[in-house]
């Protein structure tokens, strides 16, 4: 079944979001609707929200992916910065999925704080779908 | 070089799929296979006429290129205004008399440098601009009077105004001498950009004080660039850009009629932004629709009697969108094909982008080779050489009457909504492109559309490229700066100007005149865009997915 877990009948819950000041939402517009379409349960932050207030809505409504995108070169502050939150409210089993433009060195740096994929344009979604199963997977094994 | 059987593999099975292609371009036109007279309705008078003559589908001047080339206008800004008034200085040093700057995300969206919002943003996306002292910086030692300057600033438009005019001031140079042009445009900024502060209403209500105040005052500033560029970006199709950002324009003309302005004395001043893609054809068409659809409107439906209130001027840039973070090199083709469409599309200035976009901010030598990509076709291939050369092509003016005519569906749907504010605020236009988007990359995802290094002729091993490094030392430096000019700032002068400005802003009154003496008073950015938030509120838009 598209969107669950072959081992677990579970639908995905992913919250995608940009936090930080960047108004370029056509990708994750794209990607809300690929996720949902794939069998997902997407929830969209909305824009501007702030690295503390996704993490928030992370923990809230119990998601098992965020996926963050940034267009703005903000990526190396505010991904790490819902990283910090995610951990501070006692969630950080919840993953972590970046996207945007990410200069290959900085990719590098995200990989080592767990903050996975890094997709830059042109990425196909399956690819991007694939990967966020595959973390999702990973957090429910954690959570075993 | 021998092709391994991989390739020859790949190349096969691509070419199969191109022939199960359907001819269609963005905008969803079914394509013949070939064009004849009978596709072209109409007078040559009426559809067309010469250069320089109404209804202006072939160009806004009689000799276009051959009399003056387009403005090769390059976009930058970064880091602090230091670095930036350095880069100003050496386009000066280069001949270049347009400047153009780009502003960082905080100041795009009216915070300050010290703001918390701004944290990991400072300097990234262009210049920090806080207060009048960072604006001071910025144009020191540049005679403002000789030259123009396009911001690229939107919500906070009013704010960079006044910097700038206060600049200009300080340095002998009265506000009716000073040329230039803020993007302003807030409409599209909730169809596709999305940096704005407050509702809708709030910002036309500042937009129409600038457009009273600068026509009284400020003869030589065009106080608004409609810009498709973004609309488009954000997943529009050609047409759909076309007929919102007309829309845009005709909304920001009744705006000016009813505040009691006549047409002729404002409508010169406006101006567009268009996007130029890869579809060659669709591009020329779209931007001859643009010029006769506005020429049209602005004589028949707002009674302009002045031709320069009827003549559409436009910068363009090629699509941001259009360049694959795939096989980079491969952008500069686009690139090019891309200025050809807005060239031959009777641009009166270009941005080129650089090849490395979809990577990080471009490095000096891409955006050395996006100025060269303008350079030649300007000086060798001979495209500027005739006017509107394509015209009169069967296909190129069936499609130009194919865009104007889907462009007034468009303009009725948005009509009987209640006009452009009312399809914003509830999420037509946004839904619409959002739609687009998602039903292009499934083209893309299925293979009916073709993107090179991307699903078709792919590689497995990209070969990395030099990108740009950043300097993280901009916010360090603006917060410090931030700091001394509130201490050596009059208090008092700070919080009376903001009052006062409070004031305004609850009446109604035209607010430009406070906003100036608030900058004067080096009241920061955020200090004054949050007395609008505070008498506006902010914005949440509708749902869109």
């Amino acid at each position: 079944m598209e969107g669950t877990n072959n081992n677990m009948k579970r639908r995905i819950r992913i919250l995608v979001a940009k936090p930080a000041l960047d108004g370029h939402d056509r990708g994750v517009l794209v990607l809300a609707k690929a996720f949902r379409d794939a069998g997902m349960e997407v929830l969209y932050a909305g824009l501007l929200p702030t690295p503390e207030s996704v993490a928030r809505i992370a923990v809230d409504e119990d998601v098992d992916v965020v996926a963050l995108s940034l267009h703005n070169s903000a990526h190396l502050s505010a991904f790490p910065a819902v990283k910090k939150w995610l951990k501070k409210l006692g969630a950080d089993d919840i993953q972590i999925v970046g996207g945007g433009i990410i200069p290959p060195a900085d990719r590098k740096k995200l990989e080592k704080l767990g903050i996975t994929g890094n997709f830059g344009p042109g990425t196909p979604l399956d690819q991007v779908i694939e990967h966020v199963r595959k973390v999702a997977k990973k957090k429910w094994v954690k959570d075993q | 070089m021998p092709a391994t059987n991989r390739t020859k593999k790949a190349y096969k099975s691509d070419s199969e799929v191109l022939k199960a292609n359907p001819r269609s371009n963005s905008s969803g036109f079914e394509l013949k296979d070939y064009y004849t007279p009978d596709d072209v309705k109409g007078s040559y008078k009426s559809k067309l006429g010469a250069p320089g003559e109404y209804p202006y589908t072939r160009g806004i001047h009689p000799d276009m290129y051959r009399g003056r080339l387009w403005t090769m206008r390059m976009f930058s800004g970064f880091g602090t205004p230091e670095d930036t008034n350095g880069r100003l200085k050496l386009l000066l040093s280069h001949g270049e008399t347009g400047l153009s700057v780009a502003f960082d995300m905080p100041t795009l969206y009216g915070f300050d440098a010290s703001s918390d919002r701004a944290h990991g943003e400072v300097g990234k996306c262009g210049v920090n601009v806080s207060s009048l002292k960072d604006m001071e910086v910025i144009f020191k030692g540049i005679p403002l009077d000789k030259v123009s300057t396009s911001m690229t600033i939107n919500a906070p438009a009013n704010v960079l105004t006044a910097m700038y005019a206060v600049v200009g001031e300080k340095g002998g140079i009265p506000k009716k001498n000073l040329a230039g042009t803020v993007q302003a445009d807030i409409l599209k900024e909730y169809i596709a950009q999305k940096e704005w502060m407050y509702p809708p209403e709030a910002h036309m209500r500042i937009i129409r004080d600038m457009m009273v105040y600068c026509t009284n005052n400020m003869p030589k500033w065009n106080y608004i660039s409609i810009s498709g560029y973004h609309i488009r970006e954000a997943g529009a199709s050609a047409v759909q850009e076309l007929a919102f950002t007309l829309a845009d324009g005709f909304e920001y003309v009744k705006l000016g009629i009813d505040n009691g302005l006549d047409v002729d004395s404002f409508a010169p001043r406006l101006s567009f932004f268009f996007n130029s893609s890869t579809n060659f054809f669709e591009e020329i068409a779209k931007f001859r629709a643009a010029r006769r659809i506005w020429a049209k409107e602005m004589k028949e439906t707002y009674g302009a009697k002045s031709e320069r209130s009827m003549k559409l001027r436009f910068h363009s840039q090629t699509s941001g969108y259009s360049l694959t973070w795939q096989q980079p090199l491969n952008n500069i083709i686009r690139t090019s094909v891309e200025a050809m469409a807005a060239i031959l599309g009777g641009t009166q200035s270009l941005h080129t982008n650089s090849y490395d976009e979809a990577w990080a901010l471009p490095s000096e030598q891409a955006v050395e080779v996006a100025l060269r990509t303008q350079q030649v076709i300007a000086y060798e291939t001979g495209i500027p050489d005739v006017v509107d050369p394509l015209g009169g092509s069967y296909y190129l003016e069936s499609l130009t009457d194919k865009m104007e005519e889907e462009a007034y569906k468009y303009f009725k749907t948005i009509k009987a909504m209640g006009g452009v504010v009312s399809a914003i605020k509830n999420g037509y236009l946004q839904k619409e492109i959002a739609a687009t988007a998602y039903a292009h990359q499934r083209k893309v995802e299925s293979g009916e559309l073709k993107v090179v290094g991307v699903n078709a002729f792919s590689k497995e091993n990209e070969q990395p490229i030099n990108v740009l490094k950043i300097d993280f030392n901009a916010e360090r430096i603006q917060r410090k700066r931030l700091r001394e000019v509130k201490q050596k700032r009059n208090e008092g002068n700070v919080q009376r100007s903001l009052d006062r400005l409070r004031d305004v802003y609850s009446s109604g009154e035209n607010s430009m005149e406070s906003i100036i003496q608030a900058v004067k008073a080096y009241a920061t950015l955020q200090e004054i865009s949050d007395v609008g938030r505070e008498v506006f509120g902010g914005w949440k838009e509708p749902t869109i997915i």
